[in-house]
């Protein structure tokens, strides 16, 4: 099997799965118990949010837990606008974010907030100067995605950060589901807020993280026994925090020594790519190493994507989250790809465990399923 | 940017004799907070020692050095080559990025102890700052009250500039043959008591009353993890959990009312003492602050002090509960002992306590008191456990 769309899920490493099974069968007692069993448990949760700090190189009390990125997207943005609309009620984010950040923006504006959505460039970037414009004295979260889902480009996070403070008082959210490892962010004094999700980096799904910087206070979006310091009440999931501690800390290890493999399996992919005539790149040029998007304009992606399942090669069309509407993708129109371009998109996401091997195969069958898709099929 | 952090000792470089002592024993410190960051280098001269970042972050590395004892200033510096040139160029972009944060105000001070370097501070001055003027702008020079302090040392092995300064954690490193017994309740003031006592130069251990089931496992647990966030500023520290139980029954049985209180301390002290004798602790730390609660009058004081020889530091004796808690949040104490477990002193506090006992009232009370057998059940029973700096319980899971 050649698995290529890590950027929707990843496989769970064998030591998570250990860890969560020994978690879940031993340490069962809710850490909030005040008997001995409840303290131990309530040790481990501390223990293993210390581990996770300090892989970020952050402090344990600016960790929450949640159940996954979308959940850390919402906290983050609702859990913003809530708190402070009565310090203005104004939003900004970009055009190409994933949907729980813009589900969330379009349920605010239902709401009487009021929401920009940037425009971005071909290289997937927002312009200083339309940010710095869009940035009024009412503006209270700037929302923004640092590695895009779909195509891999990159927001220069650290420059917006100093516009945004330099010229607001907003808060600044970063969605870093993507980018986490494979494109090196330490989180800059600019950022207020991160979303991680554990199964993008071989956890379980389930599980995410918020990077909440000290002081930034959040409106709960889950009201109850005052869990995550009254940030996400309900009881912790133990045994899903402990594998994602396990998982966090072998994914960076690998990400340090496998960096520049996964650069050299994209520009591979890529030059290969960009040799088929029938092939159109769409992923820009300074993108994020482990995403290749591209179109074969006139060739219905779900075919193919058939297609190379015969040969037990998965790919996709584009974020898994999104995939059953019949649109062409919000990322790649706001890119300004053409709608036929933008309906043939398919998305290559590598992680640190694949091969060239696996590379050059899904290559040779590309090249086959095109030949003989396109003698029997035009639209 | 930077490749060093600067470390400088201000009051042990004054210590005379004891210098080397107290050197050595802040580098071997330096060098455990910092052994977590893989190629660190740590080296030493007369007055400062120097940290070799090998690539990593210093900010982390930052934070660490903040909690050892013994050093003053801490400060962010980038390497360069006996070459004035790049001294210059190196200065300037340290000076750029520090108008990132606003500064309007700066001032270069040059030192060479390196003599063969060709250059005299003097003129060194005026040509860096000079420099520094011509290619910034919004920004003066203001030798008084700099917003920034550029400083470059020319030493041997390169020169040194720096212009992020920092405060150390002060005080003197840790001597480990000064051992003082800290009486650890678990409320906010003893914790910082501690901190205090260690940031002379002290090495602590702590003792803690127990009495299952009047206080739960939560309290003990709270106990330790305050232990371990005293171990971050001076190293594994040992616990002593004291069996506190049948003790504190006696007395709530055979003793009047409004003296509970006082003999519960005084059998404390007795206690502390033994385990401090026994261990080669030479004094007692109390988190003690004077008129704060009924235990804490001078009178109360006479009355419990009556009971050891040995000396009783009060290191909070003159603050005010803000000040103490101000102090317990900086050094990350606050949030755990704020958790609402019952302790040892809360759980049998009489209605009316005495707020002005006095000896001979003690006295005779505990003439009624099977002191000495309570003391040894109590010594006895002792479990000391060592509280690592690093939690390790559940290393394998995570």
């Amino acid at each position: 099997m050649i698995y290529l769309d890590n950027s929707a899920t990843t496989q769970p490493y064998d030591e998570v799965i250990e860890a969560f099974r020994k978690t879940a069968l031993d340490y069962y007692a809710n850490p909030s118990s005040l008997h001995r069993k409840g303290g131990e448990v309530e040790r481990l949760v501390r223990q293993a949010r210390g581990s996770i700090a300090s892989l970020l190189q952050i402090d344990s009390d600016e960790v929450v837990f949640t159940s996954g990125g979308t959940e850390s997207n919402n906290l983050a943005i609702k859990g913003t606008a809530f708190e402070h609309m009565n310090r203005g009620k104004h939003l900004i984010t970009s055009q190409i974010e994933h949907a729980s950040c813009m589900e969330s923006f379009r349920q605010l504006e239902k709401m009487g907030f009021n929401v920009t959505y940037l425009p971005v460039g071909s290289d997937g970037q927002v312009s200083k100067s339309d940010l710095a414009e869009a940035l009024t004295k009412d503006t209270i979260l700037v929302s923004l995605m640092h590695v895009n889902n779909e195509v891999g480009s990159i927001q220069p996070i650290k420059e917006l950060g100093t516009i945004i403070k330099e010229n607001s008082r907003a808060l600044f959210h970063i969605d870093d589901v993507q980018g986490i490892g494979k494109v090196s962010l330490p989180i800059p004094d600019t950022v207020d807020l991160v979303s991680y999700s554990a199964h993008k980096f071989h956890g379980l799904k389930g599980n995410g993280l918020l990077y909440k910087r000290r002081n930034v206070s959040l409106f709960p979006l889950l009201s109850g026994g005052g869990q995550e310091k009254e940030v996400r009440s309900g009881t912790e999931n133990v045994p899903g925090i402990v594998a994602t501690a396990k998982a966090l800390r072998l994914y960076l290890q690998q990400s340090q020594s496998n960096s520049e493999k996964l650069h050299h399996l994209k520009s591979k992919l890529q030059n290969e790519l960009g040799a088929i005539n029938e092939v159109v790149i769409n992923t820009p040029r300074n993108s994020a190493p482990h995403i290749t998007n591209f179109s074969i304009p006139g060739i219905k992606p779900e075919v193919l994507i058939h297609a190379l399942e015969e040969k037990d090669i998965f790919v996709s069309t584009r974020s898994a989250c999104s995939s059953k509407t019949a649109e062409p993708s919000h990322v790649l129109t706001a890119l300004g790809v053409s709608n036929a371009r933008a309906r043939s998109a398919i998305r290559i996401s590598l992680s640190f465990q694949s091969t060239e091997k696996e590379i050059e195969v899904f290559l040779v069958e590309l090249k086959k399923a095109i030949h003989k898709l396109k003698q029997v099929m035009r639209y | 940017m930077y490749d060093h952090i600067i470390v400088r000792y201000g009051e042990i470089a004054l210590k005379g004799k004891n210098r080397k002592g107290f050197v050595n024993s802040l580098k071997k410190r330096v060098k455990q907070v910092t052994t977590d960051f893989q190629g660190i280098i740590v080296t030493q001269s007369f007055d400062r020692m120097v940290v070799k970042l090998n690539g990593h972050d210093p900010d982390p590395v930052l934070a660490k050095l903040k909690t050892v004892f013994g050093i003053q200033k801490l400060s962010v510096a980038i390497r360069t080559d006996h070459d004035l040139e790049e001294i210059k160029e190196k200065s300037l972009e340290l000076i750029r990025d520090q108008q990132k944060n606003g500064i309007k105000t700066f001032k270069v001070t040059v030192k060479r102890p390196y003599k063969q370097f060709p250059h005299r501070s003097q003129d060194m001055n005026r040509e860096i700052g000079g420099y520094v003027l011509r290619n910034t702008e919004d920004l003066t020079v203001d030798v008084h009250n700099p917003d920034s302090e550029l400083r470059v040392e020319i030493k041997s092995d390169g020169a040194f500039i720096s212009c992020d300064h920092s405060e150390g954690a002060g005080g003197l490193p840790t001597n480990h043959d000064n051992k003082v017994m800290l009486m650890l309740s678990g409320g906010i003031d003893s914790p910082v008591a501690g901190y205090l006592t260690m940031k002379r130069g002290v090495k602590v251990e702590a003792v803690h009353f127990h009495s299952p089931p009047f206080t739960s496992e939560r309290s003990r647990q709270k106990v330790e993890d305050l232990t371990r966030v005293l171990a971050q500023y001076g190293g594994d520290i040992r616990l002593h959990i004291v069996p506190f139980t049948n003790t504190q029954k006696t007395i709530q049985k055979e003793m009047p009312d409004n003296y509970s209180m006082t003999i519960m301390r005084r059998m404390m002290m007795r206690i502390t003492e033994r385990i401090a004798e026994q261990t080669g602790a030479l004094a007692i730390t109390t988190g003690e602050s004077l008129g704060q609660v009924a235990s804490q009058t001078i009178q109360s004081m006479n009355t419990i002090n009556e009971v050891t020889n040995y000396p009783v530091l009060r290191p909070l004796i003159s603050m005010d509960k803000v000040d103490i808690m101000n102090i317990s949040r900086a050094i990350d104490t606050y949030d755990i002992s704020i958790r609402p477990y019952e302790d040892c002193c809360t759980v049998f506090l009489p209605e009316a306590p005495k707020t002005r006992p006095k000896r001979e009232h003690a006295n005779k009370f505990e003439k009624y008191l099977p002191v000495d057998e309570l003391v040894e059940e109590a010594v006895a029973g002792v479990e000391t456990i060592i509280i690592k700096e690093k939690e390790e319980e559940f290393n394998d899971l995570l």
